[in-house]
């Protein structure tokens, strides 16, 4: 059988500053085609989405064939025009507004409308439920329907402008079992109408039962295209990893006593029954796919998220955490994975961001800030840090990312930190300063810092930790000493691991 | 020919504001060298600056932290009224002694533990709760301004003590009382600002409240002082107003709402947060106080006054929107060179 594909992209590529996001990437699509698009976190999925919907433009040199004929993407109204439909994982649709005008709205302007047809409306947003087989009240607020209700109107917007294309962004990521099902009864549907479906998901089962090509990309690159009787899971995920990034392995160091002992903590809608222990000296790793809830435990450990349920367990005492203040009486702190919103101050000083964290250090007679204990403790640790340009009044968003992340790590080790918690610490920074960061964490951690590292990089993961965690959908599902780990193995339980095959 | 750096020059808003109150001033003077410069306008200006000037200062450390406080002028009036009640009790105004010099202390003491409570509320609405500024002094401006009707059904409280009148109308050596609470008060929020944890903390959280509090800092309690600063700052003008008047009343200081918000924006003050100094909102406050005076001393209409200073101001906030893009691109053209000069280092 011989079709002519929907869509062909060429030698796709996207520089940002600092990283190639993509490298001649190609994608194939045919009409009325399920087809998968995989690859580890960082892999390039959500550039290639964002490049299909007109968010962001390829590097010059792409080609963009739809029908065979080039076709000019610019912006998304473009790709929307050319029946190219992005479903995002929050949906993008109007919480407020009703079924019906968040179907047909965005076809009315689409068509470069200046006043709202009512009727055209309803009738546009009553013909795509009724395509799509279901029954929604179109007079209902959209954010007062399910979850599965909003993504099928989400759906039925797309097929509002006649979309060809509908690409699923973690579609299944918020569903029940039954829902799931009723999802894929209407996608089969779709298909059999020649619309052709771009799945993007994580879960690797649910392709297996839904897709019929798999598109996979790593670090960037394209790696092929399969078909579904030509792969199994563990082959496809072999195909995933093995990323080629190579740091330089830092050696481990002495472990030493246990400081901190999680036991069986839960936190409903996050995370369920996590246990580990944390030794000084140190660098326990954690890792899984994005929204595995590796940030969300860790900001449990610092008062952000405090659990409902098990103890957390401090130098041999049980403590409970509420703030980050508290975090920070007891010796934890913790470098947030959005450096700019997060872990930084942009529009002050580097000084003023270092010492943030000591401000009651810093206090002299009658509770004044003393100039000279700030200046002191500022200098020190620009100077470990080896922080540039060495000028302690730039605003911190003068600086480069790589400087930014150490400022952060300043101010916190100014506060002398028994426990280090790093969330993604080496995110969007140039591969130099990341070697940097490393051989930090390594340091530290010699120096007796207990550090517990998220990071969804799996070479930095098994460059610099001594042990390794992994995480799935809220669970803890598997333990690695450095010396037994592999991307293969780490990846394996990452996407398929259940929390029986722990033992912690 | 020589170049000339542009960003050599140092153009910071607080010196603009500088010019323009000299300039102001000499302007007024000028056009009016008898009356405006006569010892009597000079007094009375300077009487009546210190209570736009706190409550000025009261909204500029709120506004810093990118919120707002529209509960400031029924504070005030609550606070006075709740002292006046105190003063007006059982003293005529030909007592004399040690009582008078208790009631006076006792009614200082109300006043500015009404404004504590009333800021207390604020904060904690806000800090603690999380609603946005905006609403909840909406509704606590309402709710004081109720509490104040309730128990004065819109009339004067008269018949204080004659010795509190000095807070409002005496002089120490030669400065009115009022200008010495001000600089005072001008002083103590400088110092706190800029010289402890709490100030650093302001500013910072108006900045970014997210990084502060994910750098430990009980953002709670930074908030709660805030408004309750606000608020004392309001009753310590509430003191200034019934001395003046020798009165309290629901709606006295009512208009310096709107004005103490301009100032403090006219001041330098970011509207959205994180930057304010306290001599910018003084030199605004000194810069409305002429204007008003002096336009109404040369006899121009009011209504014209009003039209001057919405003009001043829009004219002032668009030259400090013109410098602040200016200084952005400077930034920004100075990381473009960064990046450049990075690429050239090899990884």
């Amino acid at each position: 059988m011989e079709q002519k594909p929907f869509l062909q992209m060429r030698n796709i590529s996207k520089t940002f500053p600092g990283v190639k996001a993509l490298d001649a990437v190609k994608l194939e699509i045919l009409p009325g085609e399920i087809h998968a698009l995989v690859g580890e976190n960082g892999a390039g999925k959500s550039t290639l989405i964002k490049i299909l919907a007109g968010v962001e433009i390829p590097d010059p040199g792409a080609e963009f064939l739809i029908d065979g004929q080039p076709a000019n993407i610019q912006q998304p109204l473009d790709s929307t025009k050319r029946g190219i439909a992005v479903i995002y994982q929050d949906f993008s649709l109007f919480p407020s507004l009703t079924v019906a005008e968040n179907i047909g709205f965005g076809r009315e302007i689409g068509q470069g409308r200046r006043f709202v047809n009512w009727i055209e409306i309803r009738e546009t947003a009553n013909r795509a439920l009724q395509e799509l087989g279901v029954e929604i009240d179109l007079n209902s607020q959209l954010e007062k329907l399910s979850v599965a209700k909003q993504q099928l109107v989400a759906i039925a917007r797309a097929l509002a402008f006649n979309a060809r294309l509908i690409i699923m962004d973690e579609p299944t990521s918020s569903l029940s079992q039954a829902e799931v099902e009723g999802l894929f009864k209407i996608i089969r549907n779709l298909k059999a109408k020649g619309i052709a479906i771009l799945f993007v998901s994580h879960k690797l089962q649910e392709l297996f039962t839904i897709a019929e090509r798999f598109t996979v990309l790593r670090d960037g690159k394209y790696i092929g295209t399969y078909l579904k009787k030509d792969l199994n899971e563990e082959k496809l995920i072999s195909l995933m990893v093995g990323r080629k990034v190579e740091f330089i392995k830092q050696p481990g160091g002495k472990v030493g006593q246990p400081i901190l002992e999680v036991k069986s903590i839960s936190k409903k809608g996050n995370f369920k029954d996590i246990s580990f222990r944390l030794h000084k000296g140190e660098i326990l790793g954690l890792t899984g796919l994005v929204g595995a809830g590796r940030s969300e435990v860790a900001q449990a450990l610092f008062g952000l998220n405090a659990p409902d349920e098990g103890d957390i367990i401090l130098e041999g005492k049980k403590v409970s955490i509420h703030s980050p203040e508290e975090a920070l009486s007891f010796g934890i702190a913790y470098i947030p994975e959005h450096r700019q919103i997060q872990g930084l101050v942009m529009r002050q000083s580097v000084a003023k961001n270092i010492t943030l964290t000591s401000l009651k250090k810093i206090r002299g007679k009658l509770g004044f800030l003393d100039n000279n204990s700030e200046k002191n403790l500022v200098n020190q640790y620009m100077q470990v840090l080896d922080i540039r340009p060495k000028n302690p009044d730039m605003l911190t968003m003068q600086l480069s990312g790589g400087n930014q992340q150490k400022v952060v790590l300043a101010k916190w080790l100014a506060t002398n930190p028994k426990i280090l918690i790093v969330d993604e610490p080496t995110n969007g920074i140039d591969v130099g300063a990341k070697a940097e960061i490393h051989r930090l964490l390594r340091q530290l951690a010699a120096e007796g810092i207990a550090v517990l590292m998220i990071s969804s990089e799996l070479p930095e993961i098994l460059a610099i930790c001594d042990r390794i965690l992994v995480m799935r959908r809220g669970r803890m599902v598997a333990e690695f000493n450095i010396d037994e780990a592999t991307q293969e193995k780490i990846m394996n339980k990452a996407f398929l691991g259940t929390a029986n095959s722990v033992s912690a | 020919m020589q170049k000339i750096n542009i960003s050599k020059i140092s153009i910071n808003k607080e010196t603009i504001l500088l010019y323009v109150f000299i300039l102001t001033f000499v302007f007024m003077s000028i056009l009016s060298p008898s009356k405006f410069l006569s010892l009597g306008n000079l007094q009375s200006m300077a009487s009546q600056l210190p209570e736009l000037g706190i409550i000025s200062l009261g909204m500029m450390v709120v506004i810093i932290t990118g919120g707002i406080n529209l509960s400031i002028t029924y504070t005030a009036a609550l606070a006075g009224i709740a002292g006046a009640f105190v003063l007006s009790s059982g003293l005529g105004s030909e007592a004399t002694g040690i009582y008078v010099f208790i009631t006076i202390l006792k009614a200082l003491a109300v006043i500015l533990l009404t404004g504590f409570l009333c800021g207390l509320l604020n904060g904690y609405l806000v800090g603690s709760i999380g609603v946005a500024p905006i609403l909840v002094t909406l509704g606590t401006m309402t709710l004081y301004e109720g509490v104040s009707l309730l128990f004065t059904k819109g009339g004067a409280i008269s018949g204080f003590p004659l010795q509190y009148q000095w807070i409002g109308n005496g002089n120490i050596l030669f400065l009115p009382v009022p200008i010495v609470i001000f600089i005072l008060f001008a002083l103590l929020t400088g110092i706190l600002l800029e010289r402890t944890a709490w100030g650093r903390s302001v500013y910072m959280f108006g900045c970014n409240p997210t990084a502060t509090l994910f750098s430990g800092v009980n953002i709670k309690k930074v908030i709660m002082f805030v408004y309750i600063y606000s608020s004392v700052a309001a009753a310590l003008a509430a003191i200034i107003m019934t001395s003046r008047y020798n009165s309290a009343k629901v709606d006295y200081g009512s208009s310096y709402l709107l004005q103490s918000v301009a100032i403090v924006v006219l001041g330098g003050t970011d509207i959205a947060g994180g930057y304010g100094k306290v001599i910018g909102t003084i030199i605004a406050a000194g810069i409305i106080q002429i204007l008003s005076s002096g336009l109404n001393l040369i006899g121009i209409n009011r209504f014209i006054v009003d039209v001057t200073m919405g003009i001043l101001l829009i004219g002032v906030l668009l030259l400090n929107f013109f410098i602040n893009k200016a200084g952005r691109k400077g930034v920004m053209t100075k990381q473009q060179k960064e990046m450049k000069t990075d690429k050239k280092v090899p990884a």
